[in-house]
């Protein structure tokens, strides 16, 4: 790509050695990035300069670096994924910066995502919101009805795909001034309550999964709409208020 | 386990935020309906209203549900607030969220307990005043009985008159013939008057007049995020949350607006006189 | 080491059901006796854990990400085929079955294909009834789009995210077993040794990869799914850590590692943008449906482009080179990933290549036909049958957006070109391996009791893997397959009882694993693990590439057999063992794509043919086809590990027999 150039930057970036150690910011700089790089690229040259200086390089998550496994979680000049929207760290490219910018880079925040290391968090809150009710009860033997004997409507498979593209990267948690969830739990929520196989299970679900959500120390939605504004995915807010109406739906049976 | 949820789970406070937010919408509107009196009817027709508004069995129903929806409000708003704020130990070395949000919708707990400690002293100045003030003044008039003389006049509840030096007070309201001992009838506490003391105090007026004008932008702040955000929280938001959000800014503009206006014209004078 | 496939006799399309009937049962009441290890949680570990969960086992998964919800099936694009014949084109279980050998060109073992084919139905019903959100028509029905090397539309898909939503169907199945309590989820944990006791698979040695402690787990059986090998060529289409160490390890412990050769280089990702770059990104190959791949016809044209002094849609009609619809006017852009690959290769190496980067490797492809003809059918069905040029291109735009969007959004946030007025530019890259650990019909490999399962084992795709066909394996070899073998397997072992993990065996493969590791960190090396590994990747794709020769191949071994040494020597692996570190963990990783990288070369220079992926420029036809021989090359390599001398390994061949298809030239024109 002819117009990609190199630029020199700074970086104020998180360091904790481990969950139990305290961390602290801490400033280094980059020559020679190239635009065309993203910007785990980026922090794949620092880490390589750091271990040609003998220092131990910056943990960060990162495994497909092509916006969908949803592992890249950084929390970039005070922003989820960065000054881009619609996308993931791992998707967002060196040319949103300019020449001398120094650039913070801060773990998500957030009690139910512990910082492990440097800028790894556990997330495995959400794998248990998951675990408390997010599926259909039904088993893998294949011996179900053919896949097109209940025809479903468009609009609402569409709508379920919408709400299913969640990647579970935690940028809502992230972004959210409250430390919420609600965006993850209400996406899955939906995606299932919006399909004729979701719906038998609908009540339970929304009611396990929203328990399990409150236990892990979440904070409550307050509609600032962040999350949807910072969702790589364009996750919208319409899932929450699902949410917020099949709960009440269960909540009365 | 449902029923307890309504309760106690994250969502279910959000119910409760968002009926008693919506609930205080109405009361606002109510509220306003009755203030716009105090610049477009006259002093007598503000204090009959007044006297309906503390004595209607229905309306203190009602006034008892929004003393309990303030009280709910706050104490889920503070509730929810600490929950939020632990859900969040350690606070972002840079934060960007202007960004991605409104300030009115990040600041609701600044906002409210704003708008909870601007309740307090109204309810102090004029609510209180109205129910436990001793001397709680009454509406008389001044009516010359013959060309030159002129005598005050308590204004009755079934709309007569009664010479004020001819009764004496009892329960704050009954007037009692001073001969004859007995009830002749009930005189109206004067709201209106105290309202425009209030507002035109040579020394105080202009401040209180302003910080009334301050807690109404508070409030409109509110409001701007809320009315959209009870309806969000009740799990409404399809093709008309588009025209509800339109309507719930409008609400929220022009409520504190019209309450603003009313304490800016008494205190300088702009009222319509029948 | 002999090699038992043990296809079960009979017709091809009653084998499956015959040997299902006869494959032994573990009780009930019996399964819970019985622990069962998984390692990997892409689509065939994930549904293989829920399944056996279900069922009732004991079920430990393990997977190095930090949820079973990130493996890299999540990243497949286009879709799954399945032969539903829901689009009434003519498909069948017979043609899914015909079409995939023949994709694979005749190297794969026609029974498991045949088997993979019947239940590709069932997959679908399966996950329609999970709630994964499969495209529908207006109607409400199933949708379908065609993929490369089919003239059927039997590819179901989720927009341009069909991995994601399978991979969340299962992640939700396995889900729901954790939640039970029928599977125990072990995250951030790499499995780093087999722990064989009396020959037979019984545990496994992990890293517990946040505290560094070094875990043993028994079992009574292990299933390896831990996907392929891609990352080999350090750039790769394979999320960053994907790795061969666990098919590695076993390899090491007596599984046969089988046709390590066949590697798929898919024709649609993005072209390489510079030294510092971590991975390509793959373009669906459903987008092939709708562009036209092209180059400029004369070379100053190519030039001028890749100068910037010229922009693709300045070149005339008359000057654009459609390559693929003029070499293969049947198939024409849909030919299968390895033909279209190595067009893609010949026109840039002939110097009409548009990518203005090192190497000049780039073509077109555009959707500007595709715009047209949409946008004008889209007007018509809109009751419009007089559009305006200005109607047809936003109808047409938005055609697109709705079948491609978020594709196209992810191609403008990695190039910041606009796809949708001017044409992407795409190259091969690599992105599946067909080769994998050897496994019998019942994806067993040569060591009782580890079984191979998905993108790990070799056993579908033959020389060349059709597209849509990984998730349709994966989700086969999971859902369908393991279940009633494993259980086979398993019956004889309900009498055996907890296996002691302080059994000695354990504690030898304990010991191997943290001597290495002590190695690793005690080496002081001077140079970073990624630096080895991009060496490494050079080496591969210039020499064990899309085009391979004898000479390139007998220099590949060599240097890698040099980079080995230097590696183990010279590397530099920072912070300890008892934490958090990523690099030790690419240290561990890269040892064994290196080994692995040795035998890569080492197989294909002595499979003396071109099949599929496997391509030898000695043997090409006059046209430059892949010239294949049948004589002496029908067969499955597969090689045993015979010591730290990579070059020692022994090849087995198991014969392939083609009995319901014949064996024929394979041709797309």
């Amino acid at each position: 790509m002819s117009s990609a150039k190199n630029i020199n930057i700074n970086l104020k970036i998180w360091r904790q050695k481990n969950a139990k150690s305290k961390g602290s910011m801490e400033t280094y700089k980059l020559d020679n990035v190239s635009t065309a790089s993203s910007f785990l690229e980026m922090l794949d040259q620092l880490n390589e300069q750091l271990i040609n200086e003998k220092t131990e390089p910056i943990a960060f998550d990162h495994d497909c670096r092509e916006g969908i496994c949803g592992m890249c979680s950084l929390y970039i000049n005070g922003r989820a994924h960065g000054p881009d929207t619609g996308i993931t760290t791992c998707q967002l490219h060196m040319r949103m910066f300019k020449d001398g910018d120094t650039i913070f880079v801060e773990p998500w925040r957030s009690k139910a995502f512990p910082v492990i290391k440097d800028l790894v968090v556990d997330r495995s809150s959400f794998d248990r919101i998951q675990q408390a009710g997010g599926f259909v009860s039904v088993n893998t033997s294949g011996n179900t009805i053919d896949a097109n004997a209940t025809p479903i409507n468009k609009n609402d498979a569409d709508k379920s795909f919408e709400a299913a593209a969640c990647i579970g990267c935690g940028a809502c948690v992230a972004t959210c001034k409250n430390g919420s969830a609600m965006l993850f739990v209400g996406a899955k929520v939906s995606q299932y309550a919006l399909l004729p196989q979701g719906k038998v299970e609908a009540a339970t679900r929304v009611l396990n999964m929203v328990r399990q959500m409150d236990e892990e120390g979440f904070g409550n939605c307050t509609n600032t709409g962040a999350c949807e504004i910072e969702c790589p995915k364009g996750i919208s807010l319409e899932n929450i208020a699902r949410m917020n109406r099949e709960y009440l739906k269960a909540s009365m049976k | 386990m449902a029923k307890s949820a309504l309760l106690k789970s994250s969502i279910g406070k959000k119910y409760w935020m968002a009926l008693t937010g919506l609930f205080l919408c109405l009361f606002l509107a109510g509220h306003l309906a009755g203030n716009l009196q105090l610049i477009f009817g006259d002093a007598l027709k503000f204090n009959q209203y007044a006297l309906f508004m503390t004595s209607n069995p229905a309306v203190k129903l009602l006034s008892y549900l929004t003393y309990l929806s303030i009280i709910f409000h706050a104490v889920d708003g503070i509730l929810l607030t600490i929950q939020n704020k632990k859900a969040r130990p350690i606070a972002y070395a840079m934060n960007n969220p202007q960004k991605n949000s409104s300030s009115a919708s990040r600041n609701m707990a600044v906002l409210g307990t704003v708008i909870l400690v601007f309740i307090v002293t109204h309810m102090v100045n004029f609510w209180a005043k109205m129910h436990f003030d001793e001397k709680m003044p009454l509406q008389t008039v001044r009516i010359e009985v013959q060309p030159g003389m002129a005598q005050e006049f308590y204004i009755t509840t079934a709309g007569g008159y009664m010479p004020k030096d001819g009764v004496e007070l009892k329960n704050k309201t009954d007037l009692i013939d001073i001969n004859a001992h007995v009830k002749v009838g009930e005189a109206y506490k004067d709201l209106h008057k105290i309202t425009f003391a209030f507002f035109k105090d040579e020394k105080y007026g202009l401040i209180f007049t302003i910080l009334y004008v301050l807690a109404m932008g508070v409030l409109a702040f509110h409001l701007l995020h809320g009315f959209q955000s009870a309806f969000q929280s009740l799990g409404v938001n399809n093709k008309f949350t588009p025209a509800l959000k339109t309507f719930g800014k409008l609400f929220a503009i022009i409520v504190p607006l019209l309450f603003a206006i009313i304490p800016v014209c008494i205190h300088f004078n702009f009222i319509l006189k029948h | 080491m002999k090699l038992d496939s043990k296809i079960p006799e009979g017709s091809i399309s009653e084998k499956w059901t015959n040997h299902k009937n006869h494959l032994k049962l573990v009780a009930p009441n019996n399964r819970p006796k019985i622990d069962v290890i998984v390692v990997g949680t892409g689509l065939a570990g994930a549904a293989a854990a829920a399944s056996l969960g279900e069922m009732g086992y004991n079920v430990k998964a393990f997977c190095f990400q930090d949820s079973p919800r990130r493996a890299h099936s999540i990243a497949a694009q286009g879709g799954i085929n399945a032969a539903k014949n829901y689009q009434n084109d003519g498909d069948s279980i017979y043609r899914l079955f015909y079409d995939t050998i023949k994709g694979g060109d005749y190297r794969a073992r026609e029974a498991n294909v045949h088997r993979l084919a019947e239940v590709s139905g069932n997959i679908i019903d399966q996950c329609v009834a999970q709630g994964v959100p499969f495209a529908r028509d207006y109607g409400g029905l199933l949708d379908n789009r065609s993929f490369g090397g089919t003239q059927v539309q039997r590819t179901f898909y989720a927009a341009g995210q069909t991995g994601q939503q399978l991979l969340l169907g299962a992640y939700s199945a396995i889900s729901r077993q954790i939640g039970l309590g029928r599977v125990q989820m072990f995250n951030r944990h790499e499995m780093l040794d087999l722990v064989k006791v009396d020959g037979k698979a019984r545990g496994i040695i992990a890293r517990n990869l946040i505290t560094g402690e070094i875990e043993r787990h028994s079992a009574h059986a292990v299933i390896i799914a831990s996907g392929g090998y891609g990352n080999v060529y350090f750039l790769s289409t394979n999320a960053m850590g994907s790795n061969v160490t666990a098919g590695w390890k076993i390899h090491k412990q007596g599984a046969a590692f089988a046709n390590p050769c066949y590697v798929q280089i898919h024709p649609t990702c993005i072209p390489v943008h510079g030294i510092n770059q971590s991975k390509l990104t793959l373009m669906s190959e459903s987008l092939r449906n709708s562009g036209r791949i092209w180059v400029p016809k004369k070379k100053e044209d190519a030039e001028a482009i890749r100068a910037g002094k010229l922009k693709p849609t300045q070149i005339a009609e008359d000057d654009r080179d459609y390559y693929l619809e003029r070499k293969y006017p049947a198939f024409g852009n849909l030919v299968p990933r390895d033909v279209a690959s190595r067009a893609a290769k010949e026109v840039c190496d002939a110097g009409h290549g548009i990518e203005g980067n090192a190497t000049n490797e780039g073509v077109y492809l555009d959707f500007s036909t595709e715009i047209q003809t949409k946008g004008k059918q889209s007007a018509y069905a809109k009751g419009n049958h007089n559009p305006t040029a200005e109607e047809i291109t936003a109808l047409g735009k938005q055609w697109l957006e709705e079948k491609y969007g978020n594709l196209f959004t992810m191609y403008q946030k990695i190039t910041d070109e606009n796809p949708y007025e001017t044409p992407m530019k795409i190259y091969p890259a690599v992105h599946y391996t067909m080769g994998g650990v050897w496994v019998d019909y019942n994806l067993q490999s040569t060591i009782p009791g580890c079984f191979v399962a998905g993108e790990a084992n070799f056993s579908d795709h033959g020389a060349n893997r059709l597209g849509a066909s990984a998730l349709m394996q994966g989700l086969a070899d999971g859902y369908f397959v393991l279940p009633y073998t494993v259980s086979d397997y398993l019956a004889d072992e309900i009498r055996t009882g907890k296996i002691s993990t302080d059994l000695p065996e354990f504690a030898e493969a304990e010991n191997r694993v943290k001597e290495l590791i002590n190695k690793f960190l005690g080496n002081n090396g001077t140079k970073s693990v990624d630096h080895f590994h991009k060496e490494l990747g050079h080496i591969m794709w210039n020499k064990v590439g899309m085009g391979r020769n004898e000479q390139g191949l007998k220099e590949a071994i060599e240097e890698i057999a040099l980079l080995k040494k230097e590696f183990h020597s010279d590397v530099y692996v920072p912070g300890s063992a008892d934490e958090l570190n990523p690099e030790l963990e690419k240290a561990l990783r890269v040892a064994d794509f290196i080994e692995l990288g040795q035998l890569m070369a080492m197989d294909a220079l002595q499979r003396k043919e071109s099949c599929g992926g496997h391509f030898r420029e000695e043997y090409q036809d006059s046209e430059g086809e892949t010239l294949r021989d049948d004589e002496n090359f029908k067969f499955v390599g597969a090689w045993e590990y015979k010591g730290d001398d990579i070059s020692k390994e022994e090849l087995h061949k198991e014969e392939l027999k083609y009995e319901f298809i014949k064996i024929a030239a394979r041709n797309y024109k």
